[in-house]
Formats: C-alpha cells, sequence, structure tokens
C-alpha cells in the first residue's frame, strides 16, 4: 500500500527557505546578546608567551576577554575523540590554547563585545606574544625521525597504526601472481566549505540553572552528550541543544568544535546570551578537513587477469588533533571497503593516523569510502591497462556475481545485496559506451586528448551494528530513535534523532509514515535537531538517515497502528485479526463488515478520551522505538566520464557523465537524485580543482573562496543518472544510503578519464586535481 | 560617528540615524532592518549567497556599504513573494528541486531573477556562465539550471 514511498513529492521544508525564512543559527537573535570573536594563531607551530589585552579591554563596546586559562580555571574540558583503535595515543586539545598553537587558526583568546564589528576591532587590539617553534608537515614525512615533535606525548607523530585482512594470503598472492601492478598516489586534502559557516549561541538561565545552545550541528544529541559529559560539564538534563536549519554539512559539522565550548562559557561567565558566526576564513582555519592520505598499492593477477591480491600502505594525514571521529575514517570506514565490488581473496591493509601543523582532518563526504574507492579504481583501471582489456571487461571479469550474497570479504564487512553486472549492463546501454569508444578513436586519429573514464565502486552505509561499532572502537552506539505522536485530533508528530541539513528528511520520513498510517502527507510534521523535544539520536552521517532513522519511525509506526488495531477492534466489537487500515477510505474497518468503520482520528480521540478501551491498553498513543541495524548497507555504482583535453594549455574539460547507482528502495525519486547528482559535482570537485593546500611553514595558502578552487556551474555537463534497484534486506524499507554514492565514485570517475586521455603519451597516473598547469606539466613532460 | 540613510527596502520607505559608514549593507539588511533571508556565505564576494537587487540589478550585498545604498531601492528575497503567492522563479525552484539545504537559495533566485529577465529561451549554457558568481555545495547546479530555464519561460 505504498501510496507515498517511491514517488517523487515537492519537499514540504522549501517554502521557508525560498522565502528566505531558513531558522539557521546565524539568523537567531536573543534579547541583550553578545557576540563573540575569537583570536587566532597566525603561526602554524609556536608557543604562547603571554597575552596583553589590556588596549582591547579599554574599547568602547568590549565586555571581557578570555584566555585558555581562563576557561581552564573556569572548569571546562578537553575535547575528547570518539572512536579510539586500539593502541591510539589521544592528544591534549583544549578549546582554546592555554600555552601553545598547533595550527593557523587554533583558537588562544576569546572577545565578547555587545556588537560584531566591535569585536572584530578588538581582536586588533589583543597583542600575543608568540615563540614560533619549527612545523611538521606532510602525511607520511612528519613521521621520520628528524621531524619536529607535535605533542610531546605522541613520538613520531604517529597515533596509530591499524591494519585489517589476510596478510598471509595476500603475500600467497603475489608469490604466485603472474602480473602485478603498483601505484603510489595521493588522494589530496578538501576543505568541505558546507555555504552555511559555523555558528553558535547560547542563553544561560540564572535562576534555573538551564543552557540553552544553537548549533550548526549534524547531530545534536551528541554535542549535547559531549558538553555535557566532557567538555562543559552541565548535566544533560539541564542543557538543551537546537540544531534548526542548518546549511549543509557534508561531514564537517558533525564534530565537537571548541566554539560549542566557548560560547555557553561565555554565555554563562556573563550571564548574558552570546552568539558567534564563523567568517569563511575561519571555516577554511577550523571547520574539520579532508581526505590527504598518502598510499602505496600493489595488485596481484593471475594469467588471466583475475585479480588474486591486494596490498595497501597508507599514512593518513589527521592534522594536529584528533577530531571526533577522525581515527574511523581511515580504518574501519576505508580498509574495509577494499574488496570493492570484487572477488579478491588476499587483501591486506595497513595505515598509520600521523599528526601535522595542519587543521584537523575527520569525515568528509564519503568519509574513508572515496579513499578507499580512489586507490582500487585506479590500480583496477592499472590492471586493466596491463592486461589489455577493456575497462568494463576487465571489471566484469572480476565482479562478485549476483547469485553470491550475501558476499563475505577478506575485510571483515558482509555485502548486503547487489546486482554489479546489472550496473554495467545499465551503465553501457544509457552512456553508449561502444559508441564512445568510437569516438574515442576518431579523436585520437585527429590527435585530440579526449578520454573515457570507468569505475565502480562499493560504498557501506548507513552505520552501524552498535556492538559491531563498539569493538572496533566506537564510543558511542550508532541506532536511531523516532517517536510517533498521534494527537488526538489525528495529527501526527513525529520525532527523529537523524538531522536534516538538505536531505528532505520533514519530507521523506512523512512519505514513510503517511503509508505506515494510511494518512495524508500533510497531516504528519517531521520534527529533528531539538534535544528538548526528542529523546534522543545520532544524528546524520553515513548515509543513514533512511536506513536507521526512517527504520526507528517505521517501527514505532507499526506499534502505533498495533494499537490503533486493538482500540478499533474493541470498540467494534470485533477481533483486533480482523481489523485494517483501508487504503481507499482512509478508515479503519472490520473485514467483511458493511460499515463504514471508524475514522484515523475517532480511533486516536478514543486513545484519548479512553472511556472505552481494551483492559490491556494504556490511554494515548505515541511509541517510541530504538532500531539498531544488523549491519551496513552496501549501496553500489558504475560510473562513466568522458573529458577533453587542451593540448596547448592542459585545460581538462568534462564533456559527459553518466551514472548508475544502486541504492536499494527508492522513497523519493526526486530526492535521491538531487543527492546523487550533488554528490557527483562534489567528487567532480576533488578531481578537477579542489585542494586545501599549506605551505611548507603550514601556513594555509588556500584560505579563501578566493583561493580554493569550488565547483562553479559552468564547469558541468548535464549529469544523467539512472538506478537499479536490489533492496537490502537488513530493513524493513529495503533503502541503502544515497548521500555520498555520487562522491565516492566520481571522484576516481574522472580521474580514469583524465588518465586515459593523456594514455596516447605513455601516462598512466597524474596527481589530483587535474589544474591545467599540472595536465600541461604532464604533456610537457611526456611530449 | 553614523551617518544618516534612507532607502526603500522591500517598497517600504526606511530611514535611519547614525549608521556607520564601514557598515556593510548586507549587516544593515540582516541586523539593522532584521532581515535575515539574505545569506552570508564567503565574506569575499565568491558565494553569492548576500545576493539582493538594488536599483533594479542584482549586487552582492556584503560588497556594498550601507552608505552607498543611500537612496536607493532595494529588494531582498523577503519581498519577492506577495501574500504567499510565490513568484514563477520560487515556484520553479520548489518543482525542479532547485534546492537542498537551502543557503545559496535566497542568493540563487535574487541572482537567477535577474539574470533570465527578458530573455525568455535563455539556454543552459547561458545560465551557467550567468552564475558562475553563485555557489552551491548541495546540488551541483542541475536543477537550478532546470528551474531558472522553467522560471524564464514562466515570467514571459
Amino acid at each position: 500500500m505504498a501510496k507515498f514511498v517511491g514517488k517523487s513529492f515537492k519537499r514540504v521544508e522549501d517554502p521557508r527557505f525560498l522565502q528566505g525564512q531558513g531558522k539557521y543559527v546565524s539568523n537567531l537573535q536573543r534579547p541583550g546578546m553578545a557576540y563573540v570573536a575569537i583570536a587566532r594563531s597566525p603561526h602554524a607551530h609556536a608557543d604562547i608567551k603571554g597575552i596583553d589585552a589590556s588596549a582591547a579591554l579599554e574599547l568602547d563596546g568590549v565586555v571581557a576577554v578570555f584566555t585558555g586559562q581562563d576557561l581552564i580555571d573556569g572548569g571546562v574540558g578537553q575535547l575528547p575523540c570518539g572512536w579510539v583503535v586500539p593502541d591510539c595515543k589521544i592528544p591534549e586539545r583544549w578549546p582554546v590554547v592555554p600555552d601553545r598553537a598547533r595550527h593557523v587558526g587554533d583558537a588562544v583568546a576569546v572577545v565578547v563585545a555587545d556588537n560584531p564589528y566591535v569585536a572584530e576591532d578588538a581582536l586588533e587590539l589583543i597583542e600575543v606574544d608568540y615563540e614560533p617553534l619549527p612545523v611538521s608537515m606532510g602525511a607520511r614525512a612528519t613521521t621520520e625521525y628528524r621531524a619536529q615533535q607535535i605533542h610531546s606525548e605522541i613520538p613520531n607523530n604517529t597515533a596509530y597504526s591499524w591494519a585489517l585482512g589476510d596478510e598471509d594470503g595476500m603475500r600467497r598472492a603475489f608469490v604466485e601472481a603472474a602480473h602485478v601492478v603498483e601505484l603510489d598516489l595521493i588522494n589530496q586534502r578538501l576543505i568541505p566549505n558546507a555555504m552555511e559557516p559555523r555558528a553558535c549561541m547560547a542563553e544561560w538561565d540564572d535562576t534555573m540553572e538551564e543552557m540553552t545552545v544553537w548549533t550548526t550541528s549534524q547531530n545534536p544529541h551528541p554535542i549535547r552528550l559531549l558538553l555535557s559529559g566532557f567538555t562543559l560539564g552541565i548535566p544533560e538534563n539541564k542543557l538543551r541543544v537546537i540544531s534548526p536549519d542548518v546549511g549543509g554539512g557534508f561531514g564537517s559539522k558533525i564534530f565537537h568544535y571548541p566554539e560549542e565550548i566557548i560560547v555557553p562559557w561565555v554565555a554563562r561567565a556573563i550571564n548574558r546570551p552570546a552568539k558567534w558566526v564563523a567568517t569563511r576564513s575561519e571555516s577554511f582555519m577550523t571547520d574539520s578537513q579532508g581526505r590527504d592520505h598518502v598510499t602505496n598499492v600493489r595488485m596481484a593477477m593471475d594469467a588471466t587477469g583475475t585479480i588474486t591480491g591486494l596490498h595497501v600502505q597508507t599514512w593518513a594525514d589527521q592534522g594536529a588533533y584528533l577530531s571526533t571521529f577522525a581515527p574511523l575514517i581511515p580504518t574501519a570506514l576505508s580498509i574495509t571497503l577494499f574488496s570493492g565490488l570484487y572477488k579478491i581473496p588476499g587483501i591486506w591493509g595497513e595505515m598509520k593516523g600521523t599528526l601535522t601543523n595542519t587543521v584537523p582532518v575527520d569525515a568528509y563526504r564519503g568519509a574513508g569510502r572515496p579513499e578507499a574507492s580512489y586507490l582500487l579504481e585506479r590500480i583496477v583501471e592499472k590492471g586493466a591497462q596491463k592486461m589489455g582489456m577493456d575497462p568494463i571487461a576487465f571489471r566484469r571479469h572480476n565482479l562478485i556475481p549476483a547469485d553470491e550474497f550475501p558476499y563475505q570479504t577478506p575485510v571483515a564487512f558482509q555485502y548486503d545485496s547487489g546486482n554489479y553486472q546489472g550496473l554495467f549492463d545499465k551503465l553501457e546501454e544509457i552512456s553508449g559506451y561502444g559508441d564512445l569508444r568510437e569516438e574515442q578513436k576518431s579523436k585520437r586519429a585527429e590527435g585530440k586528448l579526449w578520454g573515457v573514464g570507468v569505475s565502480g565502486c562499493i560504498e557501506a552505509s548507513g552505520p552501524a551494528p552498535s556492538a559491531v561499532a563498539g569493538s572496533l572502537g566506537s564510543a558511542v552506539g550508532f541506532w536511531e530513535s523516532g517517536t510517533v505522536r498521534v494527537h488526538p485530533t489525528g495529527k501526527v508528530t513525529a520525532l527523529t534523532g537523524s538531522h536534516a541539513h538538505g536531505q528532505g528528511h520533514e519530507t521523506t520520513f512523512a512519505q514513510i509514515l503517511a503509508d505506515e498510517l494510511n494518512i495524508p502527507l500533510e497531516d504528519i510534521e517531521v520534527v529533528h535537531g531539538d534535544t528538548g523535544r526528542v529523546p534522543f539520536g545520532m544524528g546524520t552521517y553515513g548515509s543513514r538517515s533512511a536506513a536507521v532513522g526512517g527504520s526507528a519511525l517505521v517501527r514505532s509506526a507499526t506499534r502505533v497502528r498495533e494499537k490503533m488495531t486493538k482500540i478499533a477492534a474493541h470498540q467494534m466489537e470485533s477481533r483486533p485479526e480482523d481489523v485494517y487500515f483501508d487504503d481507499e477510505t482512509g478508515n479503519i474497518r472490520v473485514q467483511g463488515a458493511t460499515d463504514e468503520g471508524m475514522s484515523f482520528f475517532e480511533v486516536a480521540l478514543a486513545a484519548y478520551t479512553a472511556h472505552d478501551l481494551p483492559p490491556d491498553i494504556e490511554p494515548g498513543l505515541e511509541e517510541t522505538a530504538f532500531f539498531d541495524p544488523s549491519n551496513f548497507t552496501f549501496p553500489n555504482s558504475a560510473h562513466i566520464a568522458v573529458v577533453s583535453i587542451d593540448r596547448e594549455t592542459g585545460e581538462v574539460t568534462l564533456e559527459k557523465y553518466f551514472g548508475v547507482d544502486d541504492v536499494g528502495k527508492v522513497i523519493n525519486p526526486m530526492i535521491v537524485d538531487g543527492q546523487l547528482v550533488g554528490g557527483v559535482a562534489q567528487g567532480v570537485g576533488q578531481a578537477l580543482w579542489e585542494h586545501g593546500i599549506y605551505g611548507e611553514d603550514g601556513q594555509l595558502l588556500t584560505g579563501s573562496m578566493m583561493d580554493y578552487a569550488m565547483p562553479r556551474a559552468d564547469r558541468f555537463p548535464q549529469i544523467e543518472t539512472d538506478r537499479i534497484e536490489t533492496p537490502s534486506p537488513t530493513n524493513p524499507l529495503g533503502v541503502k544510503g544515497a548521500g555520498e554514492m555520487g562522491t565516492i565514485a566520481a571522484t576516481v570517475t574522472v580521474a580514469n578519464a583524465v588518465v586515459d586521455a593523456l594514455a596516447p603519451l605513455g601516462v598512466d597516473h597524474v596527481e589530483m586535481p587535474f589544474t591545467a598547469e599540472r595536465i600541461w606539466q604532464t604533456i610537457q613532460a611526456h611530449s | 560617528m553614523g551617518v544618516s540613510i534612507s532607502l526603500n527596502i522591500n517598497g517600504e520607505a526606511r530611514s535611519l540615524d547614525n549608521v556607520e559608514p564601514r557598515l556593510l549593507l548586507v549587516d544593515l539588511i540582516r541586523e539593522e532592518l532584521g532581515l535575515t533571508g539574505t545569506n552570508i556565505g564567503c565574506d569575499t564576494s565568491q558565494c553569492g549567497a548576500c545576493t539582493v537587487h538594488m536599483d533594479g540589478l542584482a549586487v552582492k550585498s556584503c560588497t556594498v556599504l550601507a552608505v552607498q545604498a543611500d537612496g536607493s531601492d532595494v529588494v531582498t528575497i523577503e519581498g519577492m513573494a506577495e501574500d504567499g503567492q510565490l513568484t514563477a522563479m520560487q515556484q520553479a525552484f520548489w518543482d525542479e528541486h532547485g534546492l537542498q539545504c537551502g543557503y545559496c537559495t535566497p542568493g540563487m533566485i535574487m541572482a537567477g531573477v535577474k539574470l533570465v529577465e527578458g530573455n525568455p529561451d535563455i539556454s543552459d549554457e547561458e545560465i551557467r556562465h550567468g552564475l558562475e558568481g553563485n555557489i552551491c555545495r548541495c546540488t551541483g547546479y542541475q536543477n537550478i539550471v532546470k528551474a531558472m530555464k522553467v522560471a524564464a519561460q514562466a515570467a514571459a
């Protein structure tokens, strides 16, 4: 009775955004509010010898200046790391550093003023006596013997080492291999740049001793937990965290940030509401960044081109501190995907998490999985070349067959469902693959550089079975909660611990519930992002919301239906098993009866009047369920990119893009397509333009949107997407994640296209991003 | 040391005293006039989130001083829909799923209205080129382009 699921309903959240009524944190005001600005280190590594705030304090309108020591004396705690792999060394991390700055942008002092312009003026007047120190840079170089030590308690700047797979099997594969291919590659540093800069506002109620914090977070409940238990010390029952409309996250708004501690601490210290809004420059210097892996990968094949072994060694730059989930990304979210879409018996992945004098690195759209797909699909491409096989034929030769699911990989994960040959069937069809290769031949005959890039990618989404997460290092569980509250009038409020910041849950979750409860879409309001209203939740990341959050709501709706069935049966003097929710009338009726039955409203009202309930039924009509998934879901994709390269300038143009994805059952095709296309654009961004660059001295050279190349509209062709659907058996909706697949696939697809375009020159690898300069240099070096 | 300015904002005449000469138009709109639909995204006039109409032109209000708007007609996103009736551009963004997180949307709509004005048959290429100054991180622009094409036709 899916009247709603599977259909493209327009989004119910849109009218407020379209009319400028979005409730973003920076738009909120409280009476008497003060403004917080933060003095930040201009040095990548420096001792702080003293801070003189006297001139700032004399400025009219300045309320207070606080140092790191003031906050420590005022009871703040260190920012904890929420994912600890074995033997992981966690560096000290204070919200405002008391004695040493370890990256450009580290918070050094806090200014509070009556207006934001005065707060900025005061920053200029704060005198900080810095003693610069040597820096340590580079994911691998930072581990070298002579490298500057960043944290005295962490030797060789190496926070952890982690490995997974079958080392013996891998060695055997290489000993017995007929062919071996190898690549050194860099997955460059990225800067997330959600369009809404982070912001935080706080209000302290001195009488009630209650704190309300508004913050741009993808997961307000875990932020409350961390604030309460670790950093701010206000009990959870006296602390409310609200993340209203949030303007994009892409992972960067998962983490617990210093400003979420500083602002409420200030609000309580001055007993006045306070607000901080990041400048874009601060976003560049303080939002956790993405990727930055240095990798060596080798792949073993037998004489027929069957992949038999894979060995990966990676150095993952984690920046100056371990951000909230940093150690998770290169380990349990990356090595676990090294099998890709293929049967590979011997896989061994080794990972070192290293520290440098840079902004911390954590999850960024895809989070570990784009790093896995990049190295795997680059080496697979090289394998196809080595075997002289067409890239699709080579992949097809190695795919996991559709009849082998669930499929256990040698790197921990068990894939839920898939039809990987079917992906490539559809991809060849929609892209006209044969014709593309013909076109390439004629372009090459004309001397043009024209490449067709192919990829087949896997993702693990919908984290995660809590017990599995715990065994891999997580400090938290990854279930989700969902509450369905049917009001006496029959209207429904649904509370979800998932958070939407562009994904459209207010629409898709309502679609799910409209089907489950057999009521109109407009009778359901979905509430999220407020710890004062939603019991608990783990938030949104890892493409988990539909699979985990949606499933929790299905479960609570099922319980509501069961209760309504019992009440209706009692009132209509029939047996519960004879009562059904009638699609046509929307009523709750008795099988075979000729009357109209009871309306949804009548049954809801009966639950609240409680005049005539079955003896074992409590009054009221509200159910809460917690859904802990039995497994991840495993979305998968096959993509093609076509690029042309201008020989004279090195300019790369993305000519065509095709993507076929299996994201399981689809709740709202319009929204899913939007996620996939947007994801592709972000992945293309990494391949062609984006690069967070630091100088040798640790200065962030790409510190604004004038220096960091954001993808723009005129650089894209129409992106063609299609889907196949193999439902996931691990959740009641059959869904898999849709938010990250595009990004995971697109970067390496474009990379393979660029290398394919340059192949006639003898090029077999180029590092990203493929800027005109880099490609021009490559062409010169091979001419 | 403030100055007095007068401007017409969304059709309403407003006079403000003691406006700091350095105050940006976007801060005047957001903080003094309380119209927070105009967002700030980048501070360096790259992203276009703060786009408003000033005397009939789309301008980035983070790059205009409030005092420069003295005597001007300024329209923000709040001045688009009348009595809850969405304009063609707003409606097309809704119909074509031209927004996700919504943060760049007011700027996109204000830029889009001026981009398609008088050009009902505007091409994809013209729209994409015209949007170089507006950044969206969510959509990959595809549905924004589609929405603007639809709106161009509808407005004609």
